[in-house]
């Protein structure tokens, strides 16, 4: 493999590793926050213990998506020195106000409530999660605006060859950012959602099992006791509440991703439309959506894909709002982009040995084709769950089924799946542009940038091999380690988060105080500690 | 002489060095997790000192590079790709330091605290070490070619300056961190930690002292001489008021050090941020390789906010978490309970 294919390999690695992550991050940063709200509003044992719980996994994922965001950072200059050369002007700025605005906001105040459950008042302490929480979604933002910016340039002229920012209220409110970012944000919730759910059908199914809660002659729950630290009464409702928390957020979500996606996807038609059309592996100008299309999507050749099944009207519903509108297919889109853009890489040695070669600007159609369909499937399908499993626990709990359970377990992963496919589906379908031009003539029309010349012309691909190597590997063995302690943490329960929960009074007594002083709870420093 | 540019370059040194007056002394607790810690409560105190805090100074790392991609883009993607292979090396430890910290505790097994204990220790080391390398190879310069791309291979960024400059800030980072430790702890970790203070200050201070000597006499300037003989006595009171006892007072007079090392050393390479060693003409500077002034009035606007904002969060961080931290407060290890894998319980209880 050359250096360029190592790089995007390495990119689409490292990115989409880091993006199961971070959806989980912020949709749960925001779903405990409301607990630990709750907790403070009500003072009902449960929504503490809930905080806590779903707290403790959303620190062992948080980790990660910080531990990985690095290496996106790094890895512009690293790998992409010439991309990072050409865009800096404009790309860098929202890279920079998101470090200086939003990531020292969520990891100082994330610090502050790890630590400060008992050094801060309880409505400061909530507020810094709250403040934590409200950064990471700040930094979706800016990180939007910055992957926006290469969907859709704005706000930049040419100057000297570069593009330069002219326009930063242009930039910070590109359309594409502004219909990205709720998408984005919703789909983050719907991972949060299916997590919920999962996880808590998972401990009503074992309270079912180890006959503590039964079912009353009425269809009812009649929840139980077990002499087990934490498997109490309020374990019972810890559960039946995320469950139906997680329940509604899927929904709700899911509905927030199709209207927000819609709204996206009839931008992309004008903005992107290559991408569009591959995403249908549409060959010709048409109005119908294809449901199955079969045939070689990877040739490129679009004599070779036949819709087999094809509902007339929906393309042009998706594009353009109607029924009858035609959209542009892959061959009429082709002569366009060529009469625009060229048929070859200028004969220029930033395209190293690509210099003079044809451009192909038809996407991978199997990745766009089926990135889309798999994006829209799973994102479906979970908040089809979610709503079967709303209607199943209506009484309280969950059914006896094993299988039942492992499917509300395994269902965690298709809102995962929708976001990586979404996000997969977009970069790739922008391909061969890293910056894809702008269609508006504005005098944005020479701003973009073939992939091609983006790849930093001094790493050898031996470096990039080395670097792909090791970050993959490593990124596997941390998510061994990564999923087994949330299986661990998942399986332990709420006393698994909370330790104390197991301590009787005579404990108490004897080594839970044993520091200096008069052995007052509020004499710790550390009410967390490492 | 640029005003926007020149702004941007004091920032950016603004940045590193609060990167390394914050991170210096987690990453140097890091290392003293194996070569200072005796048992799994000291270990745990130290990590106690830093758990609420590291992150968040991590992110003046985070920000140093991102400032430096929207400000000099130019500097940000030679220096970063010329760099190629040590940043790696900076980033696998950096992954591993932070997933350390986390994760240590969550284990049940002796085996599992040894094997992130090596993992923070190692990732502090390593990511220390090629921060002090890359920075001192900005200021002493790499083999770039006209477009600012790294000739002559993977390593031919390799030199005695980095080192230097890796030996400078892992040495800085250790004394610092037992700065810290002197100050934020109490009962035998305090004590020991002065001792090794007083006892160490020279030996871990000449490879930084050194670097910044060297840059001196390459390109020093009389106010950028004085910063380093400032810097000297600044040590040197480090040294005895470590010694009398004054924890705190020792604590600042390290802060003074590297504010004025810092100085001395980013004053005197300016207003070249990365020199080429192939031909002075491929230098770039605050001027040939800045953003437009444009986005640097814009990041000055949004900067002039942020960063007391940051500052002032940071310190109340700080001052939330103000008081000493010692082995008998640590409490006992939570036996792992799982509610569900011990069923046998059921019949005890």
């Amino acid at each position: 493999m050359e250096a360029l294919e190592i790089a995007r390999w390495q990119f689409g690695i490292t990115t989409v590793y880091h993006f199961m992550m971070v959806p989980l991050t912020i949709g749960l940063g925001l779903v405990v926050a409301v607990m630990q709200t709750l907790w403070h509003r009500t003072g009902k044992v449960e929504y503490l213990r809930m905080t806590k719980f779903w707290g403790k996994l959303f620190l062992i994922n948080f980790i990660m998506g910080v531990a990985t965001g690095i290496v996106q950072e790094f890895q512009f200059g690293m790998a992409w020195s010439e991309y990072s050369r050409f865009v800096g002007d404009v790309f860098g700025a929202p890279l920079a106000l998101e470090s200086l605005l939003a990531f020292f906001v969520e990891s100082t105040f994330l610090g502050l409530w790890i630590f400060g459950w008992k050094q801060l008042k309880p409505a400061i302490h909530l507020a810094c999660l709250w403040v934590a929480v409200v950064g990471s979604v700040f930094s979706a933002y800016f990180i939007i605006v910055a992957n926006s910016w290469m969907q859709h340039p704005v706000g930049a002229e040419i100057i000297d060859g570069r593009p330069v920012m002219t326009d930063a209220w242009a930039v910070f409110t590109n359309n594409t950012a502004l219909v990205a970012f709720p998408h984005t944000l919703m789909g983050a919730l719907a991972v949060a959602g299916g997590f919920l759910l999962g996880i808590a059908w998972y401990h009503l199914w074992r309270r079912r099992t180890d006959g503590i809660d039964t079912i009353g002659a009425d269809g009812k729950v009649v929840p139980g006791e077990a002499a087990i630290p934490g498997r109490d009464l309020t374990d019972h409702k810890v559960w039946i509440r995320s469950l139906r928390i997680g329940a509604v957020v899927a929904m709700i979500s899911f509905a927030g991703t199709a209207l927000t996606g819609d709204l996206q996807g009839k931008l992309m038609f004008e903005q992107q439309p290559m991408k569009m059309a591959a995403a249908e592996g549409a060959c010709h100008d048409g109005t119908g959506f294809s449901v199955l299309s079969v045939g070689n999507l990877g040739s490129k050749n679009c004599d070779e894909i036949v819709a087999l099944i094809e509902v007339p009207g929906i393309l042009s519903f998706l594009a353009k709002g109607d029924f009858t509108t035609e959209v542009k297919g892959v061959n009429g889109l082709l002569d366009q982009y060529k009469a625009d853009y060229g048929t070859h890489l200028p004969d220029n040695p930033i395209y190293g040995e690509r210099a003079g070669q044809e451009i192909e600007y038809v996407p991978v159609m199997e990745v766009t084709y089926w990135g889309f369909r798999m994006m829209i499937g799973f994102g479906g399908l979970a908040a089809l769950a979610a709503l079967i499993a709303l209607w199943v626990t209506r009484k309280g709990t969950v059914p006896a089924s094993r299988w039942l359970m492992r499917l509300a377990v395994f269902g965690i992963l298709a809102p995962f799946g929708a976001n990586a496919a979404g996000w997969i589906f977009t970069e790739m379908g922008r391909q061969p542009f890293v910056v894809a031009p702008n269609p508006d003539l504005n005098g944005i029309d020479q701003v973009f940038m073939f992939t091609a010349a983006a790849v930093s012309p001094g790493v050898s691909a031996g470096e990039l091999l080395t670097s792909l190597i090791v970050l993959t590997a490593v990124y596997a063995a941390l998510l061994v380690v990564e999923v087994k302690l949330l299986v661990k943490f998942i399986r332990g329960g709420v006393v698994s988060a909370m330790p104390e929960l197991a301590h009787t009074p005579a404990d108490e007594n004897g080594d839970a105080n044993k520091g200096p002083g008069t052995g007052r709870p509020a004499d710790d420093v550390l009410a967390f500690a490492y | 002489m640029e005003l926007l540019p020149t702004i941007w370059f004091i920032v950016i040194a603004v940045l590193w060095t609060g990167y390394l007056f914050l991170e210096g002394f987690d990453l140097g607790v890091g290392m003293l997790m194996k070569l200072f810690a005796r048992d799994n409560t000291e270990r745990r105190v130290l990590l106690n000192t830093v758990g609420p805090v590291w992150d968040g100074n991590e992110v003046w790392l985070i920000t140093a590079g991102a400032a430096t991609f929207a400000a000099f883009p130019l500097w940000y993607a030679s220096l970063f790709s010329a760099l190629y292979l040590p940043l790696l090396v900076v980033l696998v430890a950096l992954i591993f330091r932070a997933v350390a910290f986390e994760y240590r505790g969550k284990g049940d097994t002796d085996k599992w605290r040894s094997r992130w204990d090596w993992a923070i220790a190692l990732g502090s080391f390593f990511a220390a070490f090629g921060v002090g390398a890359a920075l001192a190879l900005t200021t002493t310069g790499l083999p770039l070619n006209a477009n600012g791309d790294r000739e002559g291979g993977a390593f031919a960024w390799f030199s005695g300056y980095a080192v230097l400059g890796g030996l400078a800030v892992v040495g800085f980072s250790l004394l610092h961190a037992l700065a810290f430790l002197a100050l934020k702890t109490d009962g035998d970790v305090r004590h020991r930690a002065r001792r090794w203070f007083v006892r160490l200050l020279p030996v871990l201070l000449l490879p930084l002292a050194g670097w910044a000597l060297i840059i001196q006499f390459l390109e020093g300037k009389p106010w950028t001489w004085a910063a380093v003989i400032v810097a000297v006595i600044a040590a040197a009171a480090a040294w005895f008021l470590a010694r009398r006892g004054s924890e705190r007072r020792a604590f600042m007079a390290m802060g003074a050090f590297l504010l004025l090392g810092s100085a001395s050393i980013f004053g005197a390479v300016f207003p070249v941020v990365l020199p080429s060693t192939l031909d002075p003409a491929f230098d770039l500077t605050v001027a040939n390789a800045s953003s437009s002034d444009y986005t640097l009035g814009l990041m000055s606007v949004v900067a002039a906010v942020g960063l007391p904002l940051v500052i002032t969060y940071q310190a109340w961080t700080y001052w939330v978490f103000r008081r000493r931290v010692s082995a008998s407060q640590i409490p006992a290890a939570h036996s792992f309970l799982p509610a569900i894998a011990v069923r046998a319980f059921t019949t005890k209880g």
